[in-house]
């Protein structure tokens, strides 16, 4: 049993595919036929079988392939992955609580082993089976949320809680929809969302942010949030922008299934132990428009999303220049007949 | 009943009394298992079963946060006070099975400090207990200042003196010993944060001091978890619920509500971390406001009430709950 680990890039050739069992897993964003902010979070709980939320911290067929992009990104650019000094110690929060989670859910696959403060750590996947003194950084190859994130699927955004604020003061993050860690590192919750078009006026951040610094031990929240990309391309960073801003223009009528992908974030948050602060983990899952239309309730609702969306959020998202193609594309597999409610494919 | 944080089922493993005034407790998990991790400055709210009577009072975790295995914390008793530290004293034994909250943490050390100054008051001293075993963990660099009325109520003095040394100063009020605060707040290092948990008054002055020689309201902490007092009984209206209570002599408001089936969010319970903030719909009547969260502007409008520490007398309230 276990996962069958996929051989696929997300760069160059582009090999990533989602398997039939994958595409029916897909955490689809959108519940009704349109599409606002809204204050989505709700509590962190394990769902049913066979979904993303089978366990708190989702581990899929894409896990080794995405590990290996995420090396190929910080050969290119260490700054990727940074940590403020005062965050060494939230850093072992996460470690702790990434090997936990992964054993929990895959036990064929990871293995943690705690002897008081002397820990061995066994990835099968990656072939690695490490023995080091929790808490000691010198007996680790890289600082401790960098050991971990290297092996954990998702961005992570590590946040010190002070002054009833939010501070963005460590994070791995090399599978972003076009944000910078290295722009937003020691930035408050307010600074760094100032981008964001028309949740601001909805009050949504102030709200927000009084519900993350009120996130208990134990009871992790989440929200989805979407974006659409070109290509599957996990590293949609600023910093490379000049390597994938341009494939938007290259979107036809003959290539809108194959090229353009729904991307969607599982964000969770979780508040942790030692230090206090709150880890963002941002997971991030990509399915090509002719994978997502092999259920037509999901073809017909992203096509009215798509088609509705206020023209301030289309163009936050990026998604302006190949709307059109895109609506056109959708609009052949959207016969008008009814949605059924919930997220799910029929 | 519904609060922020998950409950855990723990057993009183020890009660050891420390001086005339203060006892501490030990707490285990009944299933044997480890308690989860916190850091220092964390508490928990204690479930008191008094009969027909709960009470839900906030304690600092004092162990060190490096060891799970029990949670301790201190109490002084409280003649005069509503009863919870009189039962805890009373009436907790070993082996008594109770619920307390998952750690709390709303006074956590600021890991940038390059030096943390302590100040303690009495019974304050508690958080910093697990403060100091963390930073030393750690090699932090801390200095902690403790005044106490007398030698033999110096709670943990012993102890912190054995464990720190010079790092840890005494200062006893019936040897007329005084902070000399100025010139302490004066001769800090670039980067340090100071931290005060103490009576009212006192962290009222060292905040008082501290901005007035020009300390950054972010580099000062402090934590003041105001008991309920206890007062004339009132009556209210709770609006949404559709229901009428008294509010007893010995009864917080927010007691009063749950008693009712009425149950508001909550994690400190002393008028502390926001979450019971209510709306006043009406009232006629004098405010009684003990918390430390509704800003004064707040308090004078008469449109919120904190219903975990604050009163009203007068003849009627009506609350959005």
């Amino acid at each position: 049993m276990g996962i069958t680990f996929r051989k696929e890039t997300f760069r160059d050739d582009y090999t990533f595919k989602n398997s039939p069992e994958h595409i029916r897993r897909f955490p689809f964003p959108f519940n009704e036929d349109a599409y606002m902010y809204a204050v989505n979070i709700e509590p962190h709980v394990v769902g049913p079988k066979g979904s993303v939320l089978e366990n708190l911290i989702d581990v899929d067929e894409h896990y080794v392939a995405e590990m290996q992009d995420r090396a190929l990104v910080l050969a290119e650019d260490p700054l990727r992955c940074q940590s403020l000094p005062h965050m060494t110690l939230a850093g072992w929060d996460l470690l702790e609580l990434l090997m936990e989670q992964q054993a929990l859910g895959y036990p064929e696959h990871f293995t943690l082993e705690r002897n008081g403060d002397r820990w061995r750590w066994i990835n099968r996947p990656l072939g690695i089976d490490d023995t080091f003194t929790f808490g000691d950084t010198s007996t680790l190859p890289y600082g401790p949320m960098e050991y971990i994130t290297r092996q954990s699927q998702g961005d992570f955004c590590i946040l010190d809680q002070r002054d009833g604020n939010l501070w963005m003061d460590a994070g791995m993050v090399t599978t972003q929809a076009d944000w910078s860690l290295d722009f937003d590192i020691g930035m408050n919750f307010f600074e760094w969302h100032a981008p964001v078009p028309l949740a601001h006026e909805k009050g949504i951040f102030t709200r927000a942010l009084k519900f993350l610094t009120n996130i208990q031990q134990g009871k992790p929240a989440r929200r989805l949030n979407w974006t659409m990309t070109i290509n599957p391309r996990l590293d949609t960073s600023p910093e490379n922008y000049h390597k994938w801003g341009p494939d938007r223009a290259t979107v036809t009528p003959e290539n809108v299934g194959d090229k353009v992908h729904l991307r969607v974030e599982l964000q969770s948050f979780w508040r942790l132990p030692r230090s206090n602060g709150i880890v963002f983990p941002i997971r991030c899952y990509l399915i090509k428009m002719d994978e997502l239309v092999t259920q037509p309730k999901w073809a017909r609702r992203l096509h009215r999303v798509i088609r509705d969306l206020p023209e301030e959020l289309a163009t936050y998202k990026g998604l302006m220049r190949y709307r059109p193609t895109l609506v056109e594309w959708l609009s052949k597999l959207d016969d008008g007949s009814p949605t059924s409610p919930g997220f799910g494919p029929d | 009943m519904s609060t922020g944080t998950t409950k855990l089922d723990v057993v009183v493993s020890d009660v050891v009394p420390i001086n005339d005034l203060v006892t501490r407790f030990h707490f285990r998990r009944r299933d044997g298992e480890l308690l989860p991790t916190f850091s220092g400055g964390a508490h928990v709210v204690v479930e008191m079963r008094d009969g027909d009577r709960t009470r839900l009072n906030p304690y600092s975790l004092m162990g060190s946060p490096l060891d799970t295995r029990e949670y301790t914390i201190s109490v002084r008793r409280d003649d005069v006070g509503r009863g919870g530290s009189l039962f805890m004293h009373r009436q907790v034994k070993p082996g008594l099975e109770m619920v307390i909250s998952y750690p709390v943490n709303l006074f956590s050390l600021d890991l940038r400090a390059k030096k943390h100054l302590m100040l303690a008051g009495g019974i304050g001293i508690t958080p910093f207990m697990a403060q100091t075993s963390q930073l030393a963990g750690a090699g932090g660099n801390f200095e902690l200042h403790y005044t106490c009325r007398t030698a033999s109520l110096g709670t943990y003095a012993d102890v912190l003196q054995q464990r720190y040394g010079n790092r840890v100063r005494l200062y006893h009020d019936d040897r007329e010993e005084r902070i000399d605060l100025d010139r302490l707040l004066s001769s800090q290092p670039l980067g340090t944060h100071l931290y005060v948990c103490g009576p009212a008054g006192m962290i009222n002055w060292v905040r008082d001091r501290a901005a007035s020689l020009g300390w950054p309201s972010e580099t000062v902490h402090f934590e003041h978890f105001a008991a309920p007092q206890p007062g004339a009984p009132f009556d209210v209206t709770l609006a949404l619920s559709d229901k009428t209570i008294r509010v007893g002599e010995q009864q917080s408001l927010l007691e009063a509500m749950e008693a009712a089936g009425v149950d508001p969010p909550y994690l400190c319970r002393g008028g502390v971390c926001g979450q019971c903030e209510t709306n006043v719909i009406s009232s006629d009547g004098k405010f009684i406001h003990n918390d430390h969260w509704l800003s004064e502007e707040d308090h004078r409008s008469g449109c919120k009430i904190m219903p975990c520490v604050s009163r009203f007398e007068g003849k009627s309230l009506v609350l959005e709950r």
